[in-house]
């Protein structure tokens, strides 16, 4: 029995970063959201599954926020935003996918090194969820860092979070308050990153972060 | 006195400050802040004495104060106990002192505030038994003695010390921060009971004494780290330049030697020879300075710089006797040294004290634009004279005991088995020999120039003598210089036991040898009477007085032929101080300094006047300075451009430190 639970939290974990993949590889913005709600209805069944390994009800709220916030409520807002800012759908990348790809999977490959290593001897459930949280983290930050339109960059920055709550869930005893906190911190975050994308799209009529290193009269 | 009362005094004296503060309305403030900084001070050096010479058992206590799981720890033993007096007596004489000089200040309100914290914090470091207490304290010092520092900042470069001053004592609260960081260890343990009782190893032992010699050094003056002390000793009044220069340098001697000989566990046998070379390195450069500058009180801050470096040598000659087993040894050149630093504390604050008056008397520190001086000021000029002959280390002051304590711990080398320490230690005598020579030319130059001869400026003719209470205190200082001149025997009684405790042994008793005597190794080998040197000198110089009044007075003389070299009446005929120190300047440039001079002579029948020009470069400046500054101005330049980057720069940036530290994890474990 001990086996399958980790089976299924090891693929739940798995899902986790391989819909980070995905995300990495959309070129269209709806598409992007979309996905985005994918991963975090997979991030809620991984949290939900530890919250029954573990018994840790308090998990399942955590669960519940992951449904509810992430897979229902930002996506929506995304998706209005995008709709009302009426920018052209496409995502602006600086590099292009392939590198990105395979920048991706050397990034999971050294979590996976770095954590299992670091974590020798913690409870192997532990250890696999925090080598994959570390792995989404970092693929969050890669897509921040290599996409120049906002909106995908809101997107790496929540999916970043994605792996936080990952790592939480599986280390035991984080404090529920702790992840209310760190779910209200996000929400804010979109709020005003959202008033942000506004404003720059009054401006320069684009959400592509190029035109304003273009205003400052820089060189690509 | 109790560590608890010596706290409450402290307290007093840091409540002082706001206090003038809030009081700037009330008349006669000066004199009420000044003179209960004395009575706290005089309450402070009794108790301190009287612990010393009891030999009181350290105590300790903590206050829960300052950072929550550590406390604030305070002890006192033998070594704070000598320094808390020396500290404190300096500064009852300098409050005082400025009972009288504090009248003639314009900037009293950017003093008062500042002077009281200042000597509290001295206090503070010197009590203090764990590496934030010190730290907090050290910065203290420095921030307040800066204030002070800058409380005529209008006035010509005083700004620019100002300036040097604060980055210099940035850099040694930073070396120091890291050596404490060093000896805390692991467990970053900041009590100085557990930094002693975890030595580090021999290595890190050793990028501790490193670090120690800059952090301490630069506050002391070591070589090359001087730079600030001669612009801003001078740059703060006369009574707080006599407390930084005699007492402040003291208090970092105090710092080097509570971590090298104190926490730092047992010695290696190299430890001396960077401390000793520094120190012979500072010694003669602090004195070369100070004979070519014409500032009376930059004068006597590179001679401070001078004493430092003898200071330094003394220490390491210490050092190298205790690692080599040399035991008495190791005490004779530790209690040299101690005394040294309370002689110098004594005799550097009644030279500031005197320069303090001729300022007031004349409002000229230009030794060009003096003269005749004793004429005006007789007993400012006395005063002078004994500073002067005790910083010369002329016997039956002060200053010759504990340098001649020195070159007799120097003399004992050869019985050293380290190459290195017996080829050393002669080279560093002779340096020492050499500085302590000019020593002499220095301080006879000094006093000769602005008090003999016959006044060279308007403001020297109409000086007049100062007032009672500056006359107090440097007659209370120079009585001291004569007093512990003439008794050394008592005074290396009283250090032995800090001796002991810092090298664990201590020289035999001194007043067991009759007739106030002092043989440091043997009665055989050498030995030194003050008294009877005094005695000799007094009775030779009054005998020598009456013969030449009984037998030449009586004459009949016929003035004037040619008025004994004195035909013009011109002042600007007497030798000038450039004139003075032009052999040693021509002699010494290009080897810590570069001197130019230009002549410039019209040719016959041009009726324009002649011109001699004289600019003195020192080369630490050039060789040291000058390249960091431009380093960090080219390393600047460079990192200005990460100021301008895009919001996704930025963000790669941080994705890329990440990496990489993860990268160097996954590699390094």
């Amino acid at each position: 029995m001990d086996r399958l639970y980790f089976d299924i939290a090891h693929l739940l974990a798995g899902g986790l970063v391989l819909t980070s993949f995905m995300l990495l590889y959309q070129d269209r913005l709806y598409a992007l959201l979309n996905t985005y709600a994918l991963q975090a209805l997979v991030l809620a069944l991984a949290v939900g599954w530890q919250a029954h390994i573990q018994h840790a009800a308090h998990l399942y709220i955590t669960a519940a926020i992951a449904v509810i916030f992430k897979a229902l409520v930002i996506p929506f807002a995304l998706h209005r935003m995008v709709a009302q800012l009426g920018v052209h759908r496409e995502v602006e990348s600086v590099v292009s996918l392939v590198p990105t790809m395979l920048a991706g999977i050397a990034l999971v490959a050294l979590s996976m090194v770095v954590m299992l290593r670091v974590t020798e001897g913690a409870d192997p459930l532990a250890r696999e969820d925090l080598a994959f949280a570390l792995s989404v983290i970092l693929l969050g930050l890669l897509m921040m860092v290599t996409r120049s339109n906002a909106v995908s960059q809101v997107v790496g920055f929540m999916s970043l979070e994605n792996g936080l709550i990952l790592a939480a869930a599986a280390a035991k005893g984080m404090p529920l308050v702790v992840e209310i906190s760190v779910a209200f911190s996000v929400l804010i975050a979109l709020i005003v990153i959202g008033i942000f994308l506004f404003r720059i799209r009054e401006r320069f009529d684009t959400v592509d972060l190029q035109a304003l290193d273009d205003f400052r009269g820089e060189r690509r | 006195m109790t560590l608890a009362g010596d706290l409450v005094a402290i307290g007093g004296l840091l409540a002082l400050g706001p206090a003038a503060l809030t009081l700037s309305r009330v008349r006669h403030l000066s004199s009420l802040i000044y003179g209960g900084v004395f009575l706290i001070c005089l309450l402070l050096t009794g108790g301190a004495l009287r612990g010393l010479l009891a030999g009181a058992a350290p105590e300790a206590l903590t206050l829960p104060l300052g950072l929550p799981w550590l406390g604030a720890h305070f002890r006192i033993d033998a070594l704070s106990g000598f320094f808390l007096a020396v500290v404190n007596f300096a500064a009852a004489a300098a409050s005082f002192y400025a009972l009288g000089y504090g009248r003639h200040e314009k900037a009293q309100s950017r003093i008062l505030p500042f002077f009281p914290p200042f000597v509290a914090a001295m206090n503070l470091v010197v009590l203090a038994d764990d590496a934030y207490v010190f730290l907090l304290s050290w910065e203290l010092m420095s921030l307040a003695s800066w204030a002070l520092v800058m409380a005529h900042h209008r006035e010509g470069d005083n700004a620019r010390a100002g300036y040097v001053y604060i980055l210099m004592a940035t850099l040694g609260t930073f070396a120091l921060l890291l050596a404490y960081g060093l000896l805390g260890g692991a467990d970053g343990d900041l009590s100085f009971s557990g930094m002693r009782g975890h030595p580090p190893s021999a290595a890190v032992a050793g990028a501790v004494l490193a670090l120690a010699l800059i952090g301490a050094g630069s506050k002391a003056g070591l070589t090359p780290l001087h730079i600030w002390l001669p612009l801003a000793h001078p740059a703060a009044p006369s009574h707080i330049s006599a407390l930084m220069s005699g007492v402040m340098t003291k208090v970092a001697i105090y710092g080097f030697l509570r971590i090298v000989f104190d926490l730092l566990g047992p010695a290696a046998w190299w430890w001396g020879v960077p401390m000793m070379a520094t120190g012979a390195a500072t010694a003669v450069v602090g004195v070369l300075f100070a004979l070519l500058h014409n500032d009376l009180k930059r004068v006597l801050a590179y001679s401070t710089i001078e004493n430092i470096g003898v200071i330094f040598i003394a220490l390491g000659l210490s050092l190298a006797f205790e690692t080599n087993g040399q035991g008495t040894a190791a005490a004779l050149a530790m209690t040299a040294a101690l005394f040294h630093m309370l002689n110098h504390s004594l005799f550097k604050s009644l030279l500031f004290f005197g320069s303090g008056a001729v300022l007031t008397a004349t409002d000229e520190r230009d030794m060009g634009r003096l003269g005749g001086l004793l004429n005006a000021m007789p007993l400012s000029g006395l005063f002078m004279l004994v500073g002067a002959g005790a910083i010369s280390a002329l016997p039956p002051l002060n200053g010759f005991a504990s340098e001649w304590l020195i070159f007799q711990a120097i003399l004992l080398s050869p019985s050293l088995p380290s190459w290195t320490l017996k080829l050393e230690i002669p080279a560093v005598g002779a340096l020492l020999a050499l500085a302590a020579a000019l020593a002499g030319a220095c301080f006879v130059r000094l006093f000769g120039v602005s008090f003999l001869g016959r006044p060279r400026g308007e403001a020297a003719r109409r000086a007049k003598e100062v007032d009672r209470f500056m006359l107090g205190a440097m007659g209370a200082l120079a009585a001291l210089c004569l007093v512990a001149g003439v008794l050394p025997g008592y005074v290396i009684d009283a250090l032995s036991p800090i001796v002991h405790l810092l090298v664990g042994a201590r020289m035999a008793p001194q007043t067991d040898l009759g007739w106030l005597a002092i043989a440091p190794v043997a009665e055989s080998r050498s030995s030194y009477d003050g008294m009877l040197v005094f005695l000799f000198i007094a009775s030779s110089a009054l005998l020598a007085a009456a013969v030449i009044h009984r037998l030449a007075s009586d004459a009949t003389r016929i003035a004037p032929a040619w008025d004994c070299g004195f035909p013009d009446s011109n002042p600007a005929t007497q030798y000038t101080p450039e004139s003075f120190a032009q052999p040693i300047r021509r002699v010494f440039t290009g080897f810590v300094f570069r001197a130019r001079e230009k002549v410039d002579m019209p040719a016959p029948g041009d009726p324009r006047p002649a011109h001699f020009g004289l600019s003195i470069q020192d080369l630490v400046w050039d060789f040291v300075y000058r390249p960091v500054t431009r380093g960090v101005q080219a390393g600047a330049d460079r990192l200005n451009r990460l100021q301008f980057l895009t919001i996704r720069q930025y963000l790669s940036l941080v994705f890329g430190a990440l990496v990489l530290l993860l990268l160097a994890l996954a590699i390094w474990t």
